[in-house]
Order: structure tokens, then C-alpha cells, then sequence
């Protein structure tokens, strides 16, 4: 008698002292009593091993997890002389399930697994279910709910009560209260006061899943209920709808971004020379062959530092794209001032041959450009996923950008390009060298061409063909924006990707473009010079 | 510029003088003809095994030449005389090709592989239930062939006269007129335009009632592509050589004088444009029967590119250049991506290159340079053939 009154108390004790260590979710469990708990798989019974399995459970001790699992798999082991409970990890290495430490010395030799039967395996996955509710991690316990979330199992409810009673952070009181929220909007005997919690829950969660959960609300609620409901619902569907413009304007902005790299290269040359250059998608895709190239090159000889090929890559980029545009002024344009029809078709025979070269050195499959480390992956911002790349593109291409501002504004050089730009006769009377100026030009405006091509290899495939499928965008943005500055083009990029991408969900990828297209020749009858064009007498020239 | 005005000393003395002076467009008219009588010839009278056989395969090769060499044509029309360089004329081709494709379509009826009388395979295939109104009328040989014409002709008027109005010229205008093909191509390869999609259409059976795949009806094609070439040259001709010409040429030249000196420019530059769409048209038509198929990609903007290159090389603004030119330059392509099919990429882009910067006139253009040229060292090397004999 007294030594059952010793155990009651000594069980007593334990329990209270796992209501406090809860208490005190953060802090991790003490060995000294998680050892007691694992006391109960020694006893070759079911009945001790059931109770020891929802102490383990309860316990939220780190080890619980793996010793749960190893129950399952027959590899929670036991010494009945000894009274310690061990566990195999798959490579058959022995471990005390105590203290999670390898066992060195040698183990007793009485060791055999705890046995189960149906009812306890049933037990066990649910306890090893609801166990990382109460993990003492907070993401696992968000991990957790949120499983629950998905798997809506009713036979969790406990595990999640109890979880839900005893949490103190904030965050993980919310996404339980959610997952209990998906349980019971749908049952069909959960209280109204219950299904009003749930409807709450849900319509603070917001996203598409709470809007499924909340329609599977049954017809024979009170009407309250069903007000609440109806009412979340039509909350729900109003943010989602702003969170899916703000996901349009993203994807917008990142369209954008990737326009604004391939044409504003094209409004340089245009703007100054009056020139298409039909080859300028030939030299985005040198761009990206040459980060192709020096990234094998990293791979090949410095394995360490592939992740800083691109901080080469790009001033690499821009020389050999540069340097090519200089060539072709040099050979081919310069003959042909005056003509600028004629220089469309020559710079377009131009680009079938450095397509068909590139073809010849590198072959006609795509190649691959990886990303390095911080470009890979994605968050979460509010209800929409932000990859990491168009991020970076998007900065790349405002530093881009900017430094271009910088270098019309502020220096010599820009000074020039600019007199030549708005009035070449009168900027080659002052002593500006024009033909020095064309070819600078057509090489800056080719090696920018070059960096877009940095940043497409990382989002497209880097092949013969990556120039051609900007080409015609880059023009549109161009003809729209206006060659008179660089902003024109900023807004020509800006309003073209963004309609683009509002225009998608509406009337699909194919047929939003078409509408783009119809739209800029159309608005090309309004302003034959685009938004912002350039005024005086230059123009006609 | 001077080099390519057309002038004609008899114009008006007859009402043939505008063929009669144009010794370039003589000598392409006679090839024509003799075409048309010697080909039917050499396929159908004289045997296979005979060396002076001209196979099928080579009627409609070159029934296809000649299908692009209208098309060059066209372009040279408004490029040569006007000086408005449109890089989305393939798209005017291919419309009149799927005019003509339609009604092939619509003419094989049961015969397809669903058998289905009234609509084509791609509709059943796509569970259609009813043809769309699109399709209406083209099972009428007459109906199809004004479409042929008008569709074509439409877009281009539409297209023109809002552009030409609003005073949209060179580059810009070569920008939009891609960005029309460019947009056509993306609609047609949508299947809900009702066109067959990606696939387009193809497996025709008849014409008119005659089988489409039989050597007779091959040679006729031919024989018809001939003729129509023939007359729309001479179409042309009789446009650049009248003084409605006059003043597209003096569009070319100076637009703005043209404009100053009262002449409406934007309904010249919209009348001819919409005329040379439907010679574009017409050759399309020509061309799917022949080839047997009309899909999407003919409407790609690198095509329309093309077109102006066979123009300029052989010489624009010259009308008989513009064939020569397409023939040129498609006889080479077909002989190149047989024996080099690596190196014809190269050659064409080095085409453009050269030719827009060594050969601005064309081939026609430079002939009497290398005329001289030749005459020139065949008489300094007479002498030493004579002196080392």
C-alpha cells in the first residue's frame, strides 16, 4: 500500500512537473524525469507501454520524436535487467534513449525491441502526430499545425487541445487555432459557438485554402453562423483579390525589369543614331554566353568561388558585348548613315550570322547558367511568393539603370552624346568628333545590351535563339517609350510589362500580348514618336 | 536616289510604251512565256527517262519561285517606288494562303480522317460542334478567291490609313508592320481562332474538282502562278510608269515636299500599300495548293524580313529586279541547305551585309558596272592570249 501511495505520489509529482515544464514551454525538459517516463517500455507489457508512450508524447522532449519512430520500427530496444531503454538509428548504431547519447561501452546483453500491437500503433501515430505540436521549436509547432491544417483529421482534435491550451506564443496560437478551425467548420456536430471560433480563425488566415474551408460550412448551421460565415467569405475573397493585383504587380515589376534591360541598350543606339540595330538581341545573348563561359571557367578552376562568377561576368559581359558593338559600327553602320532602312536589314543579316556562330562554338542546345546561393529560392511576402532572382533582377536592373543616368548627366562623355543626340550637325560644328561619339555609343549601348543578357541567363535559357524572343519587345518598348530620354523608356518597360501581366489572367498569356501589340500600334497612330518624344528640328533628320 | 527614277520619254505616245521601254521587264516577260509553253512540255509530253524531263518535284519547286517572286514583287511596289519598307508582308501572304487553304480545307468534306461533311479534322478533333461564322462561304470557289483579295486587301487599308495619316514613316512604320505579323502569328497559332492552330491546314484533296497531287494539276498551278506574275507585273509596271507613279516616286524622294506641293500622301502611300498586300494575297494563294500546306509560321517576322532581302538583292526599285531577286536567292537556299545546310545562315546574313553596303542598286543595279567592268579586262587580256599564242 505504501508503496503504491509512493508511486501515486511520485506519478503525481511528475505529472505536475510536466504541467509546469509546459508551463514553461521553451525551456527543455530534465533528463531525470524523461528517464522515469521510458521506465514503462521495460515492462514487456502493453499497458505500460501505451502509458509510457503518452508520457514520451507529452514530455516534449527532443528525443521524443526519434524514440516514437524507433517504437514503430521495432528499433526501441530494452534491457529488462538493467531497466534502460535503447534505441538503433538505421545504420544499426545504439543509442540511450535517456540522454540521445551512442552508447560506447557494451551494451547488456538481454536487449529486445518493444513489442506493439494494432491498438498501440494506432496509438502511436497519433501521438507521433500531435508530438511535434508540442515540440518545444516554435517553427516545428507551426510546421505541426499546419500539417494538421491540410490533413483536417478529426482523431487529432485532443493532441490539438491540449497543445492549444497550454501554448503561450502568439503565432503558434494562431495557426492552432486555424488547424482546429479546419477540423470543425465542417463537422457535423460542432456547436455554433465553435463553428463562430472557426469562422473567425479562418477569415484571420485569409487564403484561398480558408475560403474552401469556409464554403464546406454545413446547410443546417443557424443563420448567425451562416451570416458569419457569408460575411468571411466575402472579406476573404475582397483581400485575396488585392493580394492577386499585388501578385500581378509583381510579376509586372519583374516583366519590366527584364524589358527594361534588353531595350534601353536599343533607345541609347536609336536615340542617338537614329539606327535600329536588329542585331541588339544578338548581343543580350553574347552577354549571356559570356556568363555562361566564365562560369564553366570558375567551375572548372576555382570550385570554391562559382557564387562570385557573376561579379566577373558582368563587366565581362559588357566588354565583349561592347567591343562587338563597336566592331559593327566600325564595319558596317558607319557605311551606312543616312539609310537607316538599309541598316535594319544589314544589322538583321548581322544577327543570323552571330546566331548561327554561336550555334557553330557552343551547339544548339540550351545551356545552363546556375544561380548562385542567395539567388536561389523564394519567400514569402503577406500571400504572395517573391523569388529570389527576379528580386535581384529588378535591383540589378534600377543600379543599371542608374548608373546610366549617372553617366549621361555627369560626365564628358554623356555630355556629348547627348549635343549629338538632340542636334548632330550643330554638336560636330562645336567640335564634338561624331563618329568617336557613334561608335562609344553603339559599344555602350551594346555592352548594356550585354549585362541584360548577365541577368536573362539566369531566368531563360541561354541559347542561339534568347536574342530573337526580345527583339520585338525591345522594340515595342522603345517605338512606345519615345527615344527622346531614358525615363521614356523606363515608363515604355514599366506600363508594357505591367499590362502585360494584368492583361494575362484575364485574357491568357497569348491573347494579352496580342492586345499589347494591337494597343502600341495603335497608340503609334496618336504619337508616331512615342511618349516622349524629342522636339525641334532635329526630329526630322 | 537618281538611279532609280524611272524615266519615259514616250510616256503617253502609247498605250503600250510603258512595257515597251522597260527592256528588263521584256526579257522577264518572254521567260515567262516560254515557261508557260516549254514546262507543260518537258513534264508532260516528254518522258521520265528522257534528259529534257522536268519532274513535278522541280514544276513545283520552281511554281513556288515564282509564288515568292510576286510576293518580291509586291514589296518592291511600295519599298522600290514608295519607300515604305514593310517588314510584316508575309503576313498579307499568308492571309490570302489561308483564304486559299480554307476552301481546300472545306472541299475535302467526307474524305477526311473523321468524315465529318461539314467541318474539317482540327474541329472535330477539338469537339467543335458547328463551324464558326469565320468559315462561312469559303466552300464557294468564287467566295473564296475575292477573300483572297479583300482580306488582305482590308487589314492593309486598315492598317495603312491609320498609319500613313497619322504620318508614321520609316522606322517606325517598319516597327509596327513587324508588330502586326508578329501579333498575327501569336493569333494564329491560338486554336480558338479557328484556323487549325499550330498545325494549320494541310492534307488538301481538290481544286475545282481536279486532284491537287496529280502532275497535270501541279503543272497548271504552275502554269497560272506564271501568268498571274505576268500580269502583275504589268500591273505594276503601269502603276509606277502612270503619274499616279510619278508621285509615289516623288513620295520616296521627298515626302515632305510631296505634302507641301498639295498632294495627299497619306491616300497614295494608303492606295499603293493596299494594292501590293493584295498581290502578297494573291500570292499566297498561289503558293498553299502548291506546297500543300499553310501553317502559322509563315507569318514569322524573320519571313517578312526575308522578302525585303530577295528585293534588295536584286535590285530594288526596279520591279523585274524584285523577281530576279527572289529567284536568286530561293534557287540558293534550296541548293545550300542540301549541300551546306550549316553554311546557308551564314551566306544569307553575309548577303544582307554585303549587299546593303557593296550593291545598294542590286544585282540589276550593278550589271552595267560589271558589264564594263568585264568587257574592260576581256579586252586588256586579248592581247596577251594573242601574245602568248
Amino acid at each position: 500500500m505504501a508503496e503504491r501511495k509512493a508511486q501515486l505520489v511520485r506519478g503525481f509529482a511528475s505529472l505536475a512537473f510536466v504541467v509546469f515544464m509546459m508551463a514553461v514551454a521553451a525551456l527543455p525538459a530534465l533528463a531525470a524525469s524523461f528517464e522515469d517516463t521510458l521506465v514503462g517500455f521495460t515492462a514487456d507489457s502493453f499497458n505500460d507501454t501505451a502509458t509510457a508512450m503518452s508520457a514520451v508524447t507529452e514530455s516534449g522532449d527532443p528525443l521524443a520524436p526519434q524514440i516514437l519512430g524507433a517504437l514503430g520500427d521495432g528499433r526501441l530496444l530494452f534491457s529488462a535487467a538493467t531497466k534502460k531503454v535503447y534505441f538503433k538509428d538505421s545504420t544499426d548504431k545504439l543509442f540511450d534513449a535517456a540522454t540521445g547519447a551512442a552508447v560506447t561501452a557494451v551494451a547488456p546483453g538481454d536487449l529486445s525491441p518493444v513489442r506493439l500491437n494494432n491498438r498501440l500503433r494506432g496509438l502511436l501515430s497519433a501521438a507521433l502526430g500531435s508530438l511535434t505540436l508540442m515540440a518545444p521549436d516554435v517553427a516545428k509547432r507551426i510546421d505541426a499545425a499546419e500539417t494538421v491544417f491540410k490533413s483536417r483529421d478529426i482523431t487529432t482534435l485532443p493532441a490539438l487541445d491540449k497543445a492549444l491550451a497550454q501554448e503561450k506564443n502568439a503565432e503558434v496560437k494562431e495557426a492552432m487555432l486555424e488547424a482546429r478551425a479546419a477540423i470543425v467548420i465542417g463537422a457535423p456536430d460542432t456547436s455554433p459557438e465553435h463553428r463562430l471560433v472557426a469562422i473567425t480563425a479562418l477569415n484571420t488566415r485569409g487564403d484561398g485554402d480558408a475560403l474552401v474551408l469556409l464554403r464546406t460550412l454545413p446547410a443546417d448551421v443557424p443563420a448567425n453562423v451562416k451570416q458569419a460565415a457569408a460575411s468571411a467569405i466575402s472579406s476573404i475573397e475582397y483581400r485575396l483579390s488585392i493580394w492577386a493585383n499585388v501578385q500581378n504587380l509583381w510579376y509586372g515589376l519583374s516583366l519590366a525589369s527584364v524589358l527594361l534591360l534588353a531595350a534601353i541598350g536599343l533607345a541609347i543606339t536609336f536615340g542617338v543614331m537614329g539606327v535600329i540595330n536588329m542585331a541588339h538581341g544578338e548581343m543580350v545573348m553574347l552577354g549571356a554566353y559570356t556568363t555562361f563561359v566564365i562560369q564553366e571557367f570558375f567551375r572548372a578552376k576555382f570550385p570554391g568561388f562559382t557564387d562570385y562568377a557573376l561579379i566577373v561576368a558582368t563587366p565581362a559581359a559588357f566588354l565583349v558585348a561592347g567591343a562587338f558593338g563597336i566592331a559593327i559600327e566600325r564595319g558596317i553602320i558607319r557605311h551606312l548613315y543616312g539609310r537607316p532602312l538599309e541598316t535594319l536589314l544589314a544589322t538583321w543579316g548581322l544577327s543570323l550570322i552571330l546566331q548561327q556562330l554561336v550555334r557553330t562554338v557552343f551547339g544548339p542546345t540550351n545551356r545552363d547558367v546556375g544561380a548562385p546561393a542567395w539567388m536561389a529560392g523564394a519567400f514569402q511576402a503577406g500571400h504572395i511568393s517573391i523569388t529570389y532572382n527576379r528580386m535581384w533582377i529588378i535591383v540589378f536592373t534600377i543600379v543599371v539603370f542608374a548608373a546610366l543616368l549617372a553617366l549621361l548627366r555627369y560626365t564628358a562623355f554623356g555630355l556629348e552624346m547627348r549635343a549629338v543626340t538632340q542636334n548632330r550637325a550643330m554638336a560636330s560644328a562645336m567640335g564634338i568628333k561624331t563618329g568617336r561619339v557613334d561608335a562609344l555609343t553603339f559599344g555602350l549601348g551594346s555592352g548594356i545590351a550585354g549585362i541584360a543578357g548577365v541577368a536573362l541567363a539566369h531566368i531563360d535559357n541561354v541559347s542561339p535563339n534568347l536574342g530573337k524572343a526580345y527583339i520585338i519587345d525591345s522594340f515595342m518598348v522603345v517605338v512606345f517609350g519615345g527615344v527622346g530620354n531614358l525615363w521614356g523608356t523606363l515608363v515604355g518597360a514599366l506600363t508594357l510589362g505591367v499590362a502585360n501581366k494584368f492583361l494575362e489572367p484575364f485574357a491568357g498569356a497569348v491573347l494579352g500580348k496580342i492586345v499589347i501589340l494591337v494597343l502600341i500600334i495603335l497608340f503609334i497612330q496618336k504619337r508616331p514618336r512615342g511618349l516622349f518624344a524629342l522636339k525641334g528640328r532635329a526630329v526630322e533628320a | 536616289m537618281t538611279g532609280f527614277s524611272t524615266t519615259h520619254p514616250t510616256l503617253g505616245k502609247s498605250g503600250f510604251a510603258f512595257l515597251l521601254t522597260d527592256r528588263g521587264g521584256k526579257i522577264l516577260l518572254a521567260l515567262l512565256l516560254a515557261a508557260i509553253i516549254i514546262v507543260p512540255i518537258l513534264n508532260l509530253a516528254v518522258p521520265p527517262s528522257s534528259p529534257f524531263h522536268i519532274s513535278t518535284f522541280m514544276v513545283s519547286l520552281f511554281g513556288k519561285y515564282l509564288c515568292y517572286a510576286l510576293l518580291a514583287l509586291s514589296v518592291d511596289l511600295i519599298w522600290g517606288f514608295c519607300g515604305i519598307l514593310s517588314l510584316g508582308h508575309g503576313a498579307f501572304f499568308a492571309l490570302g494562303g489561308y483564304a486559299m487553304g480554307m476552301y481546300l480545307m472545306r472541299q475535302i468534306g467526307t474524305r477526311g480522317v473523321y468524315a465529318n461533311p461539314v467541318l474539317p479534322d482540327f474541329m472535330v478533333f477539338l469537339n467543335w460542334k458547328e463551324l464558326p461564322w469565320t468559315w462561312y462561304g469559303f466552300d464557294m470557289f468564287w467566295f473564296a478567291m475575292i477573300m483572297v483579295l479583300v482580306v488582305p486587301g482590308i487589314l492593309a487599308f486598315a492598317f495603312g490609313w491609320l498609319a500613313f495619316r497619322s504620318r508614321v514613316t520609316g522606322v517606325y512604320l517598319s516597327i509596327i508592320t513587324q508588330a502586326l505579323t508578329y501579333a498575327l502569328l501569336l493569333a494564329f497559332f491560338r486554336n480558338d481562332m479557328g484556323f487549325g492552330g499550330n498545325n494549320g491546314l494541310t492534307d488538301f484533296k481538290d481544286l475545282l474538282g481536279f486532284n491537287v497531287q496529280t502532275d497535270g494539276m501541279r503543272v497548271t498551278l504552275f502554269v497560272l502562278t506564271a501568268i498571274f506574275l505576268a500580269a502583275s507585273y504589268i500591273l505594276c509596271r503601269f502603276i509606277v510608269s502612270s503619274r499616279l507613279g510619278r508621285v509615289l516616286i516623288a513620295i520616296r524622294d521627298a515626302e515632305s515636299r510631296t505634302r507641301f506641293l498639295g498632294y495627299r500622301v497619306a491616300n497614295y502611300q494608303t492606295f499603293v500599300f493596299v494594292i501590293s498586300a493584295m498581290l502578297a494575297g494573291i500570292a499566297g494563294a498561289l503558293y498553299v495548293p502548291q506546297i500543300g500546306i499553310i501553317n502559322p509560321s509563315e507569318f514569322a517576322p524573320a519571313n517578312s524580313i526575308e522578302i525585303v532581302i530577295w528585293v534588295a538583292i536584286g535590285g530594288r526599285g526596279t520591279l523585274y529586279g524584285a523577281v530576279l531577286g527572289a529567284i536568286l536567292v530561293n534557287y540558293g537556299k534550296s541548293y545550300f541547305t542540301g549541300a551546306l545546310p550549316e553554311a546557308w545562315l551564314y551566306m544569307l546574313g553575309a548577303l544582307f551585309v554585303l549587299v546593303t553596303i557593296f550593291l545598294p542598286k542590286g544585282v540589276v543595279g550593278a550589271w552595267p558596272t560589271i558589264k564594263a567592268r568585264l568587257a574592260e579586262r576581256l579586252l586588256s587580256s586579248k592581247p596577251k592570249l594573242e601574245a602568248a599564242e
